[in-house]
């Protein structure tokens, strides 16, 4: 793997979170206990999980490769959604 | 999809190597080497800052310049604070670990290696040990916990033993602190976590809370495994020319003195200590402890060690030291997480999962293939030399240049001062009937729920670890005794097809509190009576001797008269000690925890078919085997706690040894006989906890008696609610009891009398008091709730 | 229930994965009950040796670092699995092998954290859903107790998948009381529809979270219902 920082990456994020439909008990647990400590109005918390994919540049290639890799890899599109954009 | 199926792979070897890959190792003339300066030795506030971080005496530095013959440089004094700290010399606590009773036909190997070894059945051994890591568990729960599972892992099984077992013993300051939810909940994950991943069995434990561990909890990790008796592997560094490798996880900055912390007090302002905590990695874990059984059992190494507290400093010394020889390594070839880092921080990092092993040259492709089935890096990064030094160089300089033997044999070692603490002189009775009147204030009725919800299940916390993997696990915590492991291994006795092992943790911090050489046999025989009640006789015990600051007098005493207590009980029981783990400093802002002789023990039962659980499951009469003319005591007793009265008062139960030995002959005789289907010892609260503890998750009601026994001639609270050492409740399989008790009839120092009956009701019955059975059932069950 | 000679026995490849863990336990029982040694293929093969049928044992493959079981669905070995299924293969997966199943979509949904957000270790009781495929037929009208010990088993399918499931007969254990009844407070971990095992299409490719092999002894635990799994999981093939 190429280091992060060598001239010719560009790095993509790719943000992953459960579908909305889907319950996320670690999210729920947080908003729970924002309430119980007094942060009133907290109508709703998502967790997602960030990667950041540093790609060699292959043209215009490296686009499609990260969002190849989010869509087979990193995501789960039973459960997960995911975004992605170049940083 | 080529480059995306690898990814795990890539992700591993970026952060695991430099892929520098050796196999010859030149030794080059060290003579000629330029060493780093000095350190600068001017008094002063620098100075003294230097040493108060390393924790030396002005006498101990002064110790390191003899050694060397000159001024340490920085990465050699780092060396010397972390080899002389508390934790890796036990300076304070050696001279008296002396008196620990070590042998019994059963032992293998005793105090000194990583575990102990004690055989079990033909050439089938257990190796066990049991480990602190109550630092850093207070300071980040989680990983403290978890690491604290990791370490105590591979001391068992770079001796070449497969870990079957895990257990846990767990203090907290009071449910009510403000930290102890958030202790508990990532503690108990933390251990989870770790275990599940590696794949073994969390089997039993034990946790409680006392406000003497309100700014220091305990995390005491003990793990148990088989092993081969002619292959259990010693860490030595043998064989000059032979190549000392490294494996595993790259080094990064963490745990940096964690050794010394451990050997330090918190104070509650501090928060810096942060940084020394390690990050565990249990799915590297697994792939260590498959590649270590696999080399060993190919005998590809002839040393290995685990880089446990100060990491690569104290394994190569150990190594070293136990074989007389030399090392030299360059730190240049050591795996790194981060770059420009010090010899300093890569000598003294604590970064987990990683090992150091020695091998001969010619044996390193067969090596390299093994580890690169489990994708672990391995780096040569040494050669055992003849120079009796461990010389290191990094980036061009010697940084370290240190003979090993005076660094062992030259190692602080103090008799420090003992003050034994002044004892209630009270009469003890006195003590008992205000216990007495004070539960009859609070009502018999509430005591129990207060003493069910104080000791009862732990199921919110054994329902996190794996119980069942290894498919040994005959009694798990569930069962709420010993834990029963049905162990079936080709070196085991042919005869014993039905081989089982049994393991209990346990100490009673509130005996300890009272009267620490008591306390210290108590812990013993409560472990001990846990596995007679199982059917099992004990092998040998492992400890872990948590106490507060041992340069307070009181607290140097408690310690002595812990290890006198032990070793009595040890005596009297026939058991040695055979590995262990010292734990001071716990203490916070000058208050030291209770004093906490944490005893884990392993025993054999013969056929495990028949080792009964502590809960009975159908109606049955009830039977009391007790010991002649002992009398029921509130000292330290869970109602002296429940009903706030003094921990410091009473007398702890008073032991007749001749009595416990008969006992524990004698339930290991009839559960042999196949006669009994339920038993427990009589433990904290009494006879009426025990047995409510006994039925409160069978859906049985219960009625119990005492006025048939010796107990009878005791108020009423005393009986039910009194403390008593060398008690059962026993449950005998039906058409067995009349055979069961004509065996009792020739017990001399013990009686066995029937007390009740589990019976078909709603209610719980005892003396002239009841409850309603969903009561007891409720708060037994939300214990932790 | 079968028992087999080394000549006669099955050929039953079990795939390892580092980090798998339950590989052992899978060896001891179909080795002590049943007389099948099973065939060790480690995850860098990329064509499996001769076998009836695969089994994926439980354990945290690669560390179950990404999500549970969706490294190990991207490893050589998962190739071959999914041809040697998709030419109508026998494959049983559990607890992390079922999760590799669903990664590597060769069972339908996901498995996601436990609704407790802990680890569960525990026997349950499992109740047997209808259709067509031997694991239903054979175990029927039973409730099997079986334990489970995971962190992420909450079955997880979208409304229209859970349709297609049960019209499917795909459903095959549900957890449920002693009674065999699904309700919510037999679900351990908040799974969909109380779901705990299913079935592919054909009935050949089974995937449960509880641990059949660890439910083979009545010394351990107390039930033998396991073996009914993994004698049911040989009907499936032989």
């Amino acid at each position: 793997m190429s280091s992060p920082d060598s001239p010719s990456c560009s790095d993509y994020e790719v943000i992953v979170r459960l579908k909305p439909e889907v319950l996320d008990p670690e999210a729920r647990a947080i908003q729970e206990t924002l309430t119980r400590i007094g942060f009133a109005g907290v109508k709703g918390l998502q967790v997602s999980k960030r990667y950041v994919l540093s790609i060699e540049d292959q043209g215009a290639n490296a686009a499609g490769h990260a969002e190849q890799i989010a869509r087979e890899y990193l995501a789960n599109p039973v459960s997960e959604t995911f975004q992605i954009r170049k940083l | 999809m080529a480059l995306l199926c690898w990814i795990p792979f890539c992700l591993r070897l970026c952060e695991g190597s430099d892929l520098k890959m050796t196999t010859t190792f030149k030794l080059p003339d060290t003579a000629q080497m330029t060493r780093p300066p000095q350190i600068d030795e001017t008094p002063g506030p620098a100075f003294t800052a230097l040493m108060r971080k390393h924790k030396l005496t002005g006498e101990e530095y002064a110790r390191v310049k003899d050694i060397l013959g000159r001024i340490p440089t920085m990465a050699e004094l780092g060396i010397f604070s972390a080899m002389w700290s508390e934790h890796c010399s036990y300076k304070s606590s050696r001279v008296h670990l002396k008196r620990f009773p070590t042998e019994s036909p059963d032992v293998v190997v005793g105090p000194g290696e990583n575990a102990g070894v004690v055989r079990l059945s033909g050439k089938l051994c257990l190796a066990f040990k049991m480990e602190s890591h109550n630092h850093p568990s207070y300071i980040e729960p989680y990983q403290g916990a978890a690491t604290g599972v990791g370490g105590i892992l591979r001391d068992v099984f770079c001796m070449g033993a497969r870990p079957i077992a895990n257990l846990n013993a767990l203090r907290f300051g009071l449910r009510s602190h403000q930290r102890t939810p958030h202790l508990v909940e990532n503690v108990v994950k933390g251990i989870g976590d770790y275990g599940n991943c590696v794949g073994v069995p969390t089997v039993a434990g034990n946790v409680s809370f006392d406000a003497s561990y309100n700014g220091n909890c305990l995390v005491n990790a003990m793990t148990v495994g088989v092993i081969h008796e002619d292959r259990i592997f010693k860490g030595y560094a043998t064989g000059q020319g032979n190549l000392v490798v490294y494996l595993g996880s790259a080094t990064g900055r963490d745990g940096i003195h964690g050794a010394s912390m451990a050997s330090g007090s918190f104070a509650t302002s501090e928060n810096s200590e942060r940084s020394t905590v390690q990050v565990g990695d249990p799915f590297t874990e697994k792939l260590l402890l498959e590649a270590t059984l696999d080399v060993l059992d190919k005998g590809l190494v002839v040393g290995l060690q685990d880089m446990g507290a100060a990491g690569l400093t104290s394994s190569s010394f150990e190594m070293a030291g136990r074989a007389g020889n030399g090392l030299y390594m360059d730190l240049d070839h050591v795996p790194v997480r981060t770059t420009a880092m010090t010899a300093y921080e890569l000598l003294l990092s604590e970064s987990q999962e990683r090992m150091l092993m020695v091998i001969e040259p010619h044996k390193w492709d067969e090596l390299r293939a093994v580890l690169d089935k489990w994708q672990l890096a391995c780096t040569v990064i040494g050669v055992v030399t003849d120079t009796g030094r461990v010389q290191i160089h990094h980036k061009g300089l010697l940084e370290v240049d240190v003979p090993v033997d005076p660094m062992t044999d030259l190692a602080p070692k103090y008799e420090r001062p003992m003050r034994p603490r002044v004892k209630d002189a009270a009469d003890p009775e006195v003590f008992n009937q205000k216990v007495t009147a004070a539960a009859l204030v609070r009502g018999p009725e509430a005591l129990l729920l207060a003493a069910l919800r104080d000791t009862g299940d732990k199921e919110s916390i054994y329902s996190q670890y794996d119980q069942h993997i290894g498919t040994q696990t005959v009694h798990g915590p569930d069962v709420q005794g010993a834990a029963a492991l049905w162990v079936r291994s080709e070196w085991a006795d042919p005869s014993e097809p039905y081989l089982g092992v049994l393991t209990a943790a346990t100490c009673n911090e509130r005996y300890n509190r009272l009267d620490a050489y008591l306390g210290g046999a108590h812990a013993v025989l409560k472990a001990a009576r846990t596995i007679a009640a199982a059917g099992g006789r004990p092998l040998a015990i492992t400890d872990c001797l948590n106490y507060g600051n041992p340069e307070v007098p009181e607290v140097m005493a408690d310690f002595s008269a812990g290890v006198d207590g032990i070793s009595l009980a040890c005596r009297e029981l026939s058991v040695p000690v055979v590995s262990g783990n010292v734990s001071l400093y716990n203490e916070t802002d000058g208050e030291s925890i209770a004093p906490t002789p944490m005893i884990g023990m392993v025993g054999k039962i013969q056929d495990v078919r028949k080792s009964p659980t502590a809960v009975v499951s159908e109606s049955a009469s009830l039977y009391l085997l007790y010991p002649l003319k002992v009398g029921p005591q509130f000292g330290g007793s869970l109602a002296a706690k429940l009903l706030d009265q003094s921990l410091h008062a009473g007398q702890a139960p008073e032991i007749n040894w001749h009595a416990e030995r008969e006992g524990m002959d004698f339930l290991r005789l009839i559960i042999g006989n196949g006669q009994v289907s339920a038993c427990r010892d009589v433990g904290d609260g009494g006879v009426i906890t025990t047995a409510a503890k006994m039925v409160a998750k069978s859906g049985l009601g219960l009625q119990l008696d005492l006025a048939s026994t010796e107990l009878g001639r005791y108020s009423d609270l005393a009986q039910y609610f009194g403390e008593i050492s060398g008690a059962y409740l026993i449950c005998f399989n039906s058409g067995d009891e009349s055979k069961a008790l004509q065996s009792a009839a020739t017990l001399r120092y013990n009686a066995v009398v029937k007390v009740g009956q589990v019976v078909d009701s709603s209610k719980i019955s005892w003396g002239p008091w009841s409850m309603p059975l969903k009561v007891c059932h409720h708060a037994f069950t939300s214990a932790l709730s | 229930m079968k028992r087999f000679t080394a000549a006669g026995a099955p050929r039953i490849g079990l795939i390892d994965f580092p980090g798998s863990n339950c590989d052992r336990d899978c060896n001891d029982a179909f080795e002590r009950h049943f007389g099948i040694k099973l065939i060790p293929v480690w995850h860098t093969e990329h064509t499996l040796p001769q076998v009836d049928a695969v089994l994926l044992p439980g354990g945290f493959s690669y560390g179950d670092y990404l999500r549970s079981g969706a490294l190990a669905a991207h490893s050589p070995i998962m190739g071959a699995v999914k041809s040697f299924v998709s030419k109508g293969g026998a494959a049983l997966g559990i607890c992390n092998g079922f999760q590799i199943l669903t990664e590597s979509h060769l069972l339908p949904g996901a498995l996601l954290r436990n609704r407790s957000r802990r680890f569960i270790c525990k026997f349950v009781n499992l109740a047997v859903g209808s259709g067509n495929s031997v694991y239903q037929k054979q175990l029927g009208q039973r409730v099997l107790r079986l334990p489970i010990a995971h962190g992420e088993g909450r079955y997880y399918i979208d409304g229209e998948g859970l349709r297609r499931l049960h019209d499917q007969g795909q459903v095959a254990f549900r957890y449920a009381d002693a009674k065999g009844h699904a309700n919510d407070e037999s679900n351990p971990n908040g799974a969909v529809d109380n779901i705990a095992g299913i079935v592919s299409e054909n009935g050949r490719v089974m995937g449960l979270m509880p641990h059949p092999e660890r439910a083979t002894d009545p010394l351990l635990g107390g039930s033998v219902d396991g073996l009914a799994v993994l004698d049911t999981f040989l009907s499936s093939f032989m």
